[in-house]
Formats: structure tokens, C-alpha cells, sequence
């Protein structure tokens, strides 16, 4: 590890794209992302890379299309009203399978709604977005060193499947300071060979290489969607990703994602100096979601609380995970406001009480 | 040792700058530290604030509800915040600034004429050092080296010429809380 740095997560996030080989940003400027954008502007150049800033959002998601082509690292980052503007470009590199990382620093909506931090587009992220069958990995960070950390992972993954990975944040993430810490990595080490598909130039007589999302007969397209659902399966199998938080001896489980999870750990640790028995479950990988680890948990603690900045989306995913077993509750705010931890205690409270503990 | 605290006031008091120099002192001490702005659409003349944490173990949420202390620079913050800190908190205010004063008898109050003091160090930006100064000598969570470490991340560095100015008003804030 590095020396402590105090960073903003945005600016985190830059810098590890930065020290993981990202070889071109594309971007348009939108708060609370625009500090990456920034730092991208400031730094990619002079570090090997090329900047540039789009005309608009979906300018630059097509950007990333043509680029990601190359095989090279490329990014983009956004929040919540421009990523709507990219979901047409996102599923087209999903059908072309073309790796790149994708940034949705969430605000409250809907429509422009406000600049403060959201959970509000889980369903937009894990559910596809875009038109079609398709899933980006998605990934979701709770402090200013997963911000850097999950850059890694998330090129990385992109690399391996060939498929667009997205790092779900949120403008709270995105704007405060924490120190962080700049693993080691190596980007030669990381780099997979793309040449069997990459659109780079055709040399000595090789047979072409042909990107698209375009096929317009149906047995095609379907074959297309069998390998798609494959290779999402193996995802699934593979790389699902979370954080147990003194769940061994827990009667009320907590799940909660990025920020929430904050909050929630805060809440939980309240709980506990009352006497109530309280646990965490922090998905870092929404897509996959571990469905397994809740469906696990589910059958020790008493009831499910899920904690979450929107109206209640990652709470279905728990009830499909979990079924009718357990009692689930969920606590949320929208718009921009964040549940505090007082609040969630009550909720605790109020679960507790019902399934009598 | 976890001490989470709210400074608010207006955009241009120097509320965010004062947060984040203690967040890197904090950080130079090797501790744990969270600075979380509230963030909007307003600059210069609307109201600011942010949360710091400096924490011995891991920050778990920089989201809290109460506060153990309370530094407010203009009367909405205290309006805002008073009722927020924590029952045998600190509040500290900068009284030039406010005509009506906190009323709890719960918490400690301090009352720190700022403005009139950072004037007669001869640079009234440096209110922020003074309040801080003075939050430092009830609560010494970092060293004054540790702070001008901060500072000097925190002042771009064509203004590092106002570091001595600085230390003098950080000096200045302690000695009116001693």
C-alpha cells in the first residue's frame, strides 16, 4: 500500500482509474460527478491517457463504444439524469460485449430532480436500464477506499467477461473526504489480450474483425441472447461480493448497500448498546446479487430489515431471495435525504417488537 | 477517542476550509477521519456546513444525527443545530455574529467574538483559526503541528505566505478558551 491520501471519492475514484490504465475518458459535466470529471481533465493527459469532454452524455457513452473497439481501458462517469441519456449505448456494448467502466455517482430523482445523494437508480442498474436482455456487473461502493478499490476490481471484471461494468456510488460518496490508500497494481499484469476481436487494423491478411450490436436475423440474435444469459450465469456463480457484519449471533439482519450501509452500520451499532442483537448484510456486488448468503442468513436471524436512499427497490431483490419465510421491513428516504441512523434504530425497534424478540 | 462535530455558517466563513484542515490533521495523527460536506447549489452568502469525524477506529457512518460538538458561525446554523448536540456536548459560537444566543443548559457553551479578534490580528479571514483554536483548547483532539500540516494541504500554495498569520489566530483562539 501507498501513503495515506485525504481524497474526495470522486477524486479517488479518478485517480485509481488513473494508476488501473484507463486510456481514455469521455464525459460530460454534471453534479455531484463533476469533480472527476475535473480531475480527469487536470491529470489524464499528462499521464498517458486522453481526455475528452463530449457534447453531451450520449456523445460520450458512443465515444466509449468506438474506443472500448480498441480494447484498450476506457471509462465514462455520469449521474443519474445523464446515465438515463446513455442507456442506449450501454445496451449496444452489452450486445457487443465490449468491456468498459461505467460511473453513476447517484442524485435524487425523478427527472432532474436534486444535486444530494441517491439510491434511487438500483433498478436502472441491475435490472439493465437499456432495451433488451442484458446485465452490466454492478458495483457498489461505502467509503472513499472502495471508491478507488472497486476501479480495480471493476476493469478487471470488465476485462475478463467482456462486458460493461458499472459502479453504482452516490453524490454523498462522490463529494465527502476520507484518506485512502492506493494499492499496488500492476496495469501490465492486469491487461487481458483482446486481439482475437479488437478493431484495431487489419495486418497480415487476417480474417476481420466485426463489432455490433445489429443482427437482424432472429436465430442469431437469439444464440446471441443464449451466450449473453451464459455468461451472466458464470458471473453469478463467480464473483458475487459482500460484507458480513457481526451477523454469528445476529436476530435482526440489516441489508443496506453504499451509503446506507453506513448509516446502518452506525444504527447497528446503536442497537447493540441496547442489548439488541443486530447484523449487516452489505452486498458489494449488486449484480451479482448474493442471493444465497441472504437466503442463508434468512433461515438464523428473526427479521429483515433493508435500508436504502429510494422508495424500496433493492428490497425486491431480498424477497426473492428470501421468499415469504421471514418477516421483511424496509426503511427508505428519497429525494435526496438520507436515513439517519436514529431513524433506523426506531425501525430496528419496531421490527424487533413484531417478531417478538 | 470519537469525536464527531458540525461547523456551519455561511458560504465564505470559511466553514469547509476549517472542517477539512482538522480532517488532515486528524489524518496525520493516523487517525480515522470523515469530512462530508452538505453540498448544494449555493456559493458565496448561503448557508454551509459539514460533518467531521476523528475517530481512534473505523469511522462507521459520517451520516449521524447529534453531535458531540456544535461550532456555528451565523444564527440559522444555530437554530439548525442547537437542538442536535448531544446532551453534555460543546457548542461553540461565534458571537459577532449572533445576537441571539443558544439557551440549553445541557450542553457546554462557549461564546467566541471571532470577528473582533481576527481584526485585530490584522486579517479577518483567519476567524475560522480562532474558532477552531478555541474548540482545540477544550477538546485537543490534534496538535497545533498537526493543524498547520493540514492547513498546508488546505491553502493553495500561493497563499502559503498567510501560514504564520494563521498559526498566530489558531494561538490567539486558544489562549481565549484556556
Amino acid at each position: 500500500m501507498g501513503k495515506k491520501l485525504l481524497m474526495k471519492g470522486n477524486e479517488a475514484l479518478a485517480e485509481a482509474a488513473i494508476r488501473a490504465g484507463v486510456k481514455g475518458y469521455f464525459g460530460y459535466p454534471i453534479t455531484p460527478q463533476s469533480e472527476l470529471l475535473e480531475y480527469m481533465a487536470t491529470n489524464l493527459d499528462a499521464r498517458g491517457g486522453v481526455f475528452l469532454q463530449a457534447e453531451s452524455e450520449v456523445a460520450a457513452i458512443n465515444m466509449v463504444y468506438g474506443a472500448s473497439g480498441t480494447g484498450t481501458r476506457v471509462m465514462t462517469s455520469t449521474s443519474s439524469p445523464g446515465f438515463s441519456l446513455m442507456q442506449e449505448g450501454i445496451s449496444y456494448m452489452a450486445c457487443a460485449e465490449l468491456p468498459c467502466l461505467l460511473v453513476n455517482v447517484v442524485r435524487g430523482g425523478p427527472g432532474l430532480g436534486t444535486i444530494q445523494p441517491s439510491q434511487g437508480d438500483y433498478f436502472q442498474a441491475v435490472k439493465g436500464g437499456g432495451h433488451g436482455d442484458y446485465k452490466l456487473i454492478v458495483l457498489a461502493p461505502n467509503s472513499v477506499q472502495e471508491m478507488a478499490d472497486l476501479v480495480y476490481l471493476g476493469f478487471d471484471l470488465a476485462d475478463k467477461y467482456r462486458i460493461p461494468t458499472l459502479i453504482l456510488s452516490d453524490g454523498a460518496l462522490g463529494q465527502m473526504m476520507e484518506s485512502v490508500e492506493f494499492p499496488e497494481y500492476n496495469v501490465e499484469e492486469h491487461l487481458v489480450d483482446h486481439s482475437s476481436w479488437t478493431t484495431i487494423g487489419r495486418e497480415n491478411g487476417r480474417e476481420q474483425h466485426y463489432i455490433t450490436s445489429l443482427h437482424l436475423l432472429s436465430e442469431k440474435m437469439e444464440e446471441i441472447n443464449i451466450h449473453l444469459q451464459d455468461k451472466y450465469k458464470i458471473i453469478q456463480k463467480n464473483e458475487t461480493r459482500f460484507e458480513s457484519i457481526q451477523t454469528e449471533d445476529a436476530d435482526i439482519l440489516i441489508v443496506a448497500f453504499g451509503l446506507s450501509s453506513r448509516s446502518s452500520q452506525k444504527a447497528l451499532e446503536l442497537a447493540r448498546e441496547q442489548g439488541l442483537k443486530v447484523g449487516m448484510l452489505r452486498p458489494i456486488t449488486l449484480f451479482p446479487f448474493p442471493t444465497d448468503e441472504i437466503k442463508h442468513l434468512a433461515q438464523i436471524v428473526k427479521g429483515i430489515l433493508v435500508v436504502e436512499m429510494n422508495a424500496g427497490q433493492m428490497v425486491e431483490d431480498v424477497h426473492l431471495s428470501v421468499g415469504n419465510n421471514i418477516p421483511i421491513d424496509f426503511y427508505g428516504r428519497m429525494g435526496g435525504m438520507i436515513p439517519q441512523p436514529d431513524e433506523i434504530v426506531e425501525k430496528i425497534k419496531d421490527l424487533s417488537k413484531q417478531v417478538k424478540i | 477517542m470519537n469525536e464527531e462535530l458540525i461547523i456551519a455558517g455561511f458560504g465564505g466563513q470559511g466553514v469547509l476550509s476549517m472542517g477539512m484542515t482538522l480532517a488532515y490533521a486528524g489524518m496525520v495523527e493516523d487517525k480515522q477521519v470523515a469530512w462530508i460536506p452538505s453540498y448544494g447549489p449555493e456559493m458565496r452568502g448561503g448557508t454551509a456546513n459539514c460533518t467531521v469525524i476523528v475517530s481512534d477506529t473505523r469511522v462507521s457512518s459520517p451520516i449521524i444525527s447529534s453531535y458531540d460538538t456544535a461550532i456555528v458561525l451565523n444564527q440559522p446554523s444555530l437554530e439548525k443545530f442547537e437542538s442536535r448536540v448531544k446532551p453534555g456536548g460543546t457548542l461553540i459560537y461565534e458571537s459577532n455574529n449572533i445576537l441571539n444566543p443558544p439557551t440549553r443548559k445541557d450542553i457546554n457553551i462557549y461564546a467566541i467574538p471571532a470577528t473582533v479578534e481576527a481584526n485585530k490580528i490584522g486579517n479577518a479571514k483567519t476567524m475560522n483559526m480562532i474558532i477552531l483554536g478555541a474548540f482545540l483548547s477544550k477538546t485537543p483532539l490534534v496538535s497545533v503541528n498537526s493543524i498547520m500540516e493540514g492547513l498546508k494541504k488546505v491553502l493553495p500554495e500561493r497563499h502559503h505566505n498567510l501560514l504564520p498569520v494563521n498559526e498566530k489566530a489558531l494561538k490567539r483562539g486558544m489562549e481565549l478558551l484556556k
